[in-house]
């Protein structure tokens, strides 16, 4: 068994027009740029992208936005330092939101991840964000149903990985990574460091393999946050 | 507003640093983006609370050193944070288990407006643009206590002290405790109750300032912050 690509190209090349994606990340941190930037190139449009946030300056996820290829966006928090790109065409109608509180948005994704179609949360009740969601009273407190949130691909950014999937993750770029690679039906994983069967301790392995589909090492990853103060445009 | 109530107006610092006093020790604390992130350094002596991000982080060191930014290590606002001995690392699902699942002690968020049966509204002002709406929805109804941090009235000199909130709500009837630039409230049983006032301010002028009645609080103490913050 084997699961490595050989280029960010090559992990991304089927992704169709009209998928659902998934993408790891906080921010910049644990955003996996380059799987991004392939998928830019690939061309792959009319794209569902779920992420916390709607991109940052003009590279990753804001450079598939600006690109035109984000038909929707389902998020937490769309706005950033440099939210220029999703705000112009949020407020053009080119691109749908649904905005979605960030603990619903990783519960929904837990849940897609382990086969549970909805659940019921008190976040949200009352608010608008619950209008038109079913409301149940358990033990004399009101709570919201919610869906599982599932996609055709994650893009996700790890630390190490090892030719079976299993995976680590480096600081608080581990965030909605390990979530997201349980939800798709293919998960594309760009690594910083692919390691031999055994390198990583058993212990340590954060996301087993089971949940990921294809890996390919990132050896110096770009980081969004040093491309944004240095001004980058992707492409 | 007179000249007068605006020269007793505390300081977002002494507000913060009011907010601090109340954080018992081992507390497992999540502050809010921008304003509440200050809490953070008026810890009281002798007691060590626990600070929480939600994009994963427990237990964070201070910001480091311009140009020593790890950007793998950030605060939900995006800031550069460090790691320090008793640092935890762990996934969203996680981090809102700890949120949804009433582990947190304490929330401290901003507000737009709090009404005075403990509805919230800080999310959005419902005039448009890009909405945003992050952690917050679930941080109101994860910590045992949510304090709202917030100037008395707005800019304009209205309440922010409300019978009933006017714009989008973030959360229905959840904010426990309410630090404003002139007063400490609680909300108790639907209502607002005055615990401490900025010292030269009457009960009446404060009532004044809020859009909902106050009750007086048996006793009602003076709110002396250190004058260094102001």
């Amino acid at each position: 068994m084997d699961k490595i690509s050989r280029s960010a190209a090559e992990a991304v090349a089927d992704i169709p027009d009209g998928a659902t994606v998934m993408i790891g990340g906080f921010g910049g941190s644990g955003a996996p740029i380059e799987l991004i930037h392939a998928l830019i190139d690939q061309g792959a449009r009319d794209l569902i992208v779920i992420n916390n946030n709607a991109g940052n300056g003009h590279v990753g996820i804001a450079a598939l936005i600006e690109q035109k290829r984000v038909a929707r966006m389902i998020c937490s928090f769309p706005r950033s330092a440099d939210p220029v790109v999703f705000k112009e065409a949020y407020l053009a109608g080119e691109i749908e939101l649904e905005l979605v509180p960030q603990g619903t948005l990783a519960e929904r994704i837990r849940a897609g991840g382990a086969g549970i179609p909805a659940f019921y949360t008190p976040t949200s009740f009352g608010t608008e964000l619950a209008e038109g969601k079913p409301v149940e009273v358990f033990d004399g407190r009101s709570y919201v149903q919610e869906r599982w949130l599932k996609a055709d691909f994650a893009l996700i950014k790890a630390e190490e990985a090892d030719p079976h999937g299993n995976l680590t993750f480096r600081m608080a770029a581990r965030n909605f990574n390990p979530v997201m690679a349980t939800a798709a039906a293919v998960t594309i994983v760009q690594t910083t460091r692919l390691v031999p069967l055994g390198a990583i301790d058993p212990e340590q392995v954060v996301t087993p393999g089971i949940f990921v589909d294809r890996v390919v090492e990132i050896a110096e990853p770009a980081q969004e946050e040093e491309l944004n103060r240095a001004g980058a445009v992707y492409p | 507003m007179s000249q007068d109530i605006e020269s007793l107006k505390l300081s977002n610092a002494q507000i913060a640093w009011r907010a601090a006093q109340d954080i018992e020790d081992g507390a497992y604390v999540n502050l809010g983006i921008g304003f509440p992130e200050m809490v953070a350094k008026f810890q009281p002596e002798g007691r060590q609370a626990i600070f929480h991000t939600e994009n994963g982080v427990l237990d964070f060191g201070e910001a480091p050193p311009l140009g020593e930014e790890d950007w793998d290590c950030i605060n939900a606002g995006k800031k550069a944070i460090t790691i320090k001995p008793g640092t935890a690392f762990f996934h969203h699902a996680d981090s809102f288990a700890m949120v949804r699942g009433g582990h947190l002690d304490v929330a401290i968020l901003g507000a737009y407006q709090v009404a005075q049966n403990g509805d919230l509204a800080n999310w959005s002002t419902g005039k448009g643009g890009v909405p945003a709406v992050g952690g917050a929805m679930d941080l109101v109804h994860g910590a045992r206590r949510v304090a709202v941090l917030t100037d008395h009235v707005t800019k304009k000199g209205e309440p922010k002290l409300v019978a009933e909130c006017t714009m989008p709500l973030t959360g229905v009837g959840c904010v426990t405790h309410i630090y404003t630039s002139l007063a400490v409230v609680e909300v108790v049983d639907g209502g607002f109750v005055l615990r401490e006032a900025v010292p030269g301010l009457s009960f009446d002028e404060l009532q004044a300032l809020t859009g909902a009645p106050l009750r007086a609080g048996n006793p009602v103490v003076p709110l002396i912050c250190p004058e260094e913050l102001k």
